[in-house]
């Protein structure tokens, strides 16, 4: 018997964040008035977030399958094989909209969203990484959001007991009103015991476990599914609130009983809740499912099958159990203190069924829920190209030494020293690597061997074209895992953009994903997990198109890592790659010359790998003693970089005739490595093997960086340019 | 020697706690949850580890220090046995009693994480023998709340009768200043009780015993602790 509570209206379709032709849809699926629980229903599996309406089409194009990936997208994360039977388990995601409008636990609720995602998988998380993107430093709530966000991510990770290794932290005033939060875990499993969300069996109980259900966080993707307009702080009660001690406890009651053989399906309760992972587990098995809430542990009195259903209380799970062990996982999760209960079964009717105090709150058919869910093909345009900045257009407004010291003290460029050490980076011992470098390098067990990680995205690149953004973000990330000596193995993607609705958005988005798909296939660096998150935009203007990607790569001898600081005097230093003097779009353009104007610089993905395959091989081979990617800020910047991590200065002497383009231009597919003097002749020999351009630059020595024809900068006084901004920004008082 | 390593909910460096003592004391240690009444028999060391025992809700280590094992601990260390408490773990000595004192929120008010420097106050307990007294060793530190303090009389105790083990210095060894990462009395990272059995301290030296991973400058805790054993 299926009885209306209150009466669906147009303003109560609307309000659930479906359209009237989505409306209509359902009214033709189910031949019938939805109840008021199962609109909910519709609306948490239909909107942007869950359904990937308008992105599925163009997510199909993407390269997500190699012979070392296990698992690609459509699970709760990505897996890869490492080999000796260990499988590498890893995923990011956004949690953008929640933690604007409360940072703390907005950004705490992102990583432990995350981690679930790991571990239901079996996987044990051994590092975490993050992407934030702030508004300008000098907006009014720059400040305080930072403060938040890097709290809470701190606070949840470092409970929880991962380490925090990596990252990347910008600031753009695109983001002033919306900021990005992108949290990725990385877990390690046995290749033999991965667990997926597919029920199989009928009649198996579904069983309920972690923290109590609340009413927090009702309708949160629904939220994160819009766009801001200027009354997000009213949305603060969609947001979750986070309890790491409950989700540690989860963690290793759940590793405990996947351990003894008690799990047949498992899904995490994330966005939308009980009712995306219930759906989830019922139609990936071909199965029906049967829930009784009045079983459902519940943290206040009173709460409708509705609120039920929707709530996005955190630390919770959904499991099919195997009938036979039912006691002894009980008893695992009493001894740890967490909720177990059985609230449902699987069914053979294809039905997904919710039942309330003797009342059936909704009955729906579960493949369509997820099958028929609406299917956009939006139009997109694409953005119109930038010209082309040639260097000797561009006036050097300073000296290549002031210029210097002005980037590695900007905000993008600058140390991020006080947002790391305030993560636990070193927790569980095997940091061999730290934040800092070009990737983390985190050793599996006793090693020697280990994992590197990154995430990178160049969102003014991405801006100016979409297409060699894209490319450019796979390039950078493949790069960075490359230049600490790592076969990059895969990559996780979240696709953060505006508004797909308008034509100019959508364009973005379609132009990056053919730029990713360009570059993962050309490096054999597939897509095997990912989110996407749209409608970043407040009060009609989008955020900068920010792809942000997460990678992994595999290191055999974590020993043989290679670091980026010069290791002492006396090395050549040799640029690797080919460089124009690139200024379009470069840190030099913006923050020197005050100009965010041009294309971005182009991507030769066949130099990428060449130049890539080069450097892996001469770590490997031990040539080199230090490597480095250059990207941002270009030679100049990486090379102060290599200075000050190692204390060692250095001299350039290469020169060119726009020396500004030289020293600060973005060229792709570059490194600088150093070698001992008696090496180089064999490196350039392998290099005119390889077909991959080689310049000799300068070499290291003495406490100063010295340019041609400048003043000596001292190590020190770079350090205190690049350390002192952030803490001096975050100090000072708010306005 | 046996030791015991006990595991509370919320602890999260257990496995680092043991790692360590097996790979730079040679143990092969017990883990011993919470609800237990008893140490194992025999045990001649108990490390509490470092984590967010119970969420740190309530108050750091508050309601870890008046769990059950915590009488057996008590027991032990009454009877001479040694005891260590490194972080969450050192809160917890402080609650269950064990130890004089209080660790408060870092002076800026931030969790911190980063390597720093320690001198090591006396050389002549059962865990500092392979140290030289003043040396200067570099461990990690990763806590918010690690800003000791004590009454005047407590402090003015600890300091007269050599109970401080370690101070926060800078890599000169100069203790103090700036480097002293959270305000804390004295610039005390570590103290003895009055017997100098029991040893609680916010830094991890258990994270430094290998090369790769920052150094070993942290070894010397576990191997002392060695020592100890093969001349009791």
């Amino acid at each position: 018997m299926l009885r209306n509570e209150p009466q669906i209206t147009p303003a109560l379709v609307a309000e659930h964040g479906l359209k009237p032709d989505e409306y209509q849809r359902i009214l033709t699926l189910i031949g019938r008035e939805p109840t008021i629980t199962e609109l909910g229903i519709f609306s948490a599996m239909w909107n942007e977030h869950c359904s990937y309406k308008s992105s599925r089409l163009h997510l199909r194009k993407l390269p997500t399958k190699a012979p070392w990936v296990i698992q690609g997208p459509g699970e709760n994360a990505g897996v890869i094989d490492i080999g000796d039977g260990l499988a590498c388990v890893f995923k990011m995601e956004s949690h953008n909209h929640p933690s604007y409008i409360e940072p703390y636990q907005g950004a705490a609720t992102g990583v432990g969203g995350i981690l679930r995602d790991v571990f239901t998988m079996g996987a044990r998380p051994i590092a975490c990484l993050n992407l934030l993107r702030f508004g300008s430093p000098d907006h009014p709530k720059t400040r305080h959001l930072v403060s938040g966000v890097v709290a809470g991510v701190g606070g949840y990770g470092n409970s929880f007991g991962v380490p925090t290794v990596g990252g990347s932290v910008n600031f753009h005033t695109r983001y002033d009103g919306n900021i990005l939060v992108n949290a990725m875990a990385v877990g390690i499993a046995r290749t033999d015991s991965i667990f997926y969300a597919k029920a199989t069996g009928v009649g198996r109980p579904i069983v309920y476990l972690g923290s109590k259900t609340g009413r927090d966080g009702i309708h949160g993707a629904t939220m994160a599914s819009a766009s801001f307009e200027a009354n997000a702080e009213e949305k603060r009660p969609t947001v979750q609130v986070g309890d790491p001690f409950s989700e540690k406890l989860l963690l290793e009651a759940c590793l405990e009983i996947m351990g003894k053989g008690c799990v047949i399906a498992i899904q995490d309760m994330g966005a939308a809740g009980l009712t995306s992972s219930a759906v989830e587990m019922g139609a990936k098995g071909g199965l029906g499912i049967e829930l009784d809430l009045d079983a459902l542990p519940c943290r206040e009195e009173g709460m409708s099958a509705y609120e039920m259903m929707l709530s996005e209380s955190q630390e919770r799970m959904l499991m099919v159990l195997d009938p036979a062990k039912e006691a002894e996982a009980e008893a695992v999760f009493r001894k740890w203190g967490l909720d177990f209960a059985i609230v449902g079964k699987t069914t053979d009717t294809l039905r997904f069924v919710v039942k309330h105090q003797g009342e059936v709150k909704a009955d729906l058919p579960i493949m369509e829920l997820g099958d028929e869910a609406p299917l956009y093909d939006r139009p997109h345009v694409p953005t119109p190209p930038k010209p082309i900045i040639a260097a000797d257009s561009v006036v050097p407004p300073r000296s290549n030494r002031d210029a210097l010291l002005h980037l590695i003290g900007s905000p993008d460029l600058c140390s991020k020293r006080w947002v790391w050490e305030q993560y636990d980076h070193l927790i569980l011992g095997n940091t061999v690597q730290q934040p800092g470098g070009d990737a983390a390098v985190v050793r599996v067990g006793d090693g020697p061997k280990g994992l590197a990680m990154c995430t990178d995205v160049t969102q003014r690149y991405c801006e100016a074209d979409p297409v060699q953004g894209g490319r450019q973000a796979v390039a950078e990330c493949w790069r960075n895992l490359t230049a600490v000596g790592a076969t990059p193995l895969a990559l996780t993607d979240n696709l953060n953009f505006g508004n797909p609705e308008k034509p100019e958005y959508m364009g973005q988005f379609v132009g990056c994903l053919e730029g990713i798909g360009d570059a993962a296939r050309a490096l054999d660096f597939p897509i095997v997990s990912g989110n996407v998150s749209l409608y970043n935009e407040t009060q009609g203007r989008g955020i900068l198109p920010t792809p942000s990607i997460g990678g992994v790569g595999r290191i055999d001898d974590v020993a043989k890592a290679a670091t980026l600081s010069f290791k002492g005097a006396g090395e050549a230093i040799l640029l690797v790659g080919e460089t124009q003097g690139w200024l379009g779009q470069s840190m030099y353009l913006w923050q020197v010359c005050g100009r965010e104007e041009g294309a971005p610089p182009p991507v030769d993905l066949a130099a990428e790998r060449r130049n890539g395959d080069f450097v892996r091989g001469l770590i490997g081979a031990g040539h080199v003693t230090a490597v480095h990617d250059l990207s941002d800020g270009g030679l100049a910047v990486a090379l102060a970089e290599m200075a000050m991590a190692g204390g060692v200065g250095a001299t350039l002497t290469a020169t060119a005739p726009q020396q500004h383009g030289f020293l600060f231009g973005e060229d792709q597919a570059r490194y600088v490595v150093t070698a001992q003097p008696q090496h180089v002749a064999a490196i350039e020999a392998l290099a005119l093997a390889a077909g991959v351009p080689l310049q000799v630059i300068g070499q290291t020595g003495a406490e100063a960086l010295t340019l041609p024809g400048e003043a000596p900068i001292v190590i020190a006084d770079l350090v205190n340019a690049h350390e002192g901004w952030l803490p001096a920004y975050m100090a000072a008082a708010p306005e | 020697m046996k030791a015991a390593v006990l595991l509370f909910p919320g602890l999260n460096r257990e496995g680092d706690a043991m790692r360590a003592l097996e790979q730079a004391s040679g143990l092969k240690p017990a883990l011993v949850w919470h609800a237990e009444h008893e140490l194992p028999a025999g045990t001649d060391l108990v490390l509490v580890p470092g984590g967010f025992s119970y969420g740190d809700y309530l108050r750091c280590g508050a309601i870890a220090g008046r769990a059950n094992i915590m009488d057996a601990v008590r027991a032990h260390a009454a009877r001479g046995g040694l005891v260590i408490g490194i972080c969450n773990g050192f809160q917890i000595l402080c609650e269950s009693g064990l130890l004089p004192g209080v660790l408060m929120r870092n002076r800026d008010l931030r969790f911190i994480c980063k390597m720093q420097h320690l001198s090591v106050e006396r050389a002549d307990t059962p865990f500092t023998t392979a140290y030289r007294k003043g040396q200067t060793i570099k461990v990690a530190i990763a806590h918010g709340e690690g800003n000791y303090e004590a009454d005047e009389e407590t402090i003015r105790r600890l300091e007269g009768d050599g109970r401080v083990a370690f101070r926060y210095c800078d890599a000169q060894g100069a203790v103090g200043g700036a480097a002293n990462p959270n305000g804390s009395t004295n610039d005390i990272a570590g103290i003895y009780s009055e017997k100098l059995n029991v040893l609680g301290l916010m830094p991890h030296p258990e994270n430094l015993i290998d090369p790769l991973v920052g150094g070993t400058d942290g070894r010397g805790l576990f191997a002392s602790i060695a020592s100890f054993s093969r001349a009791a």
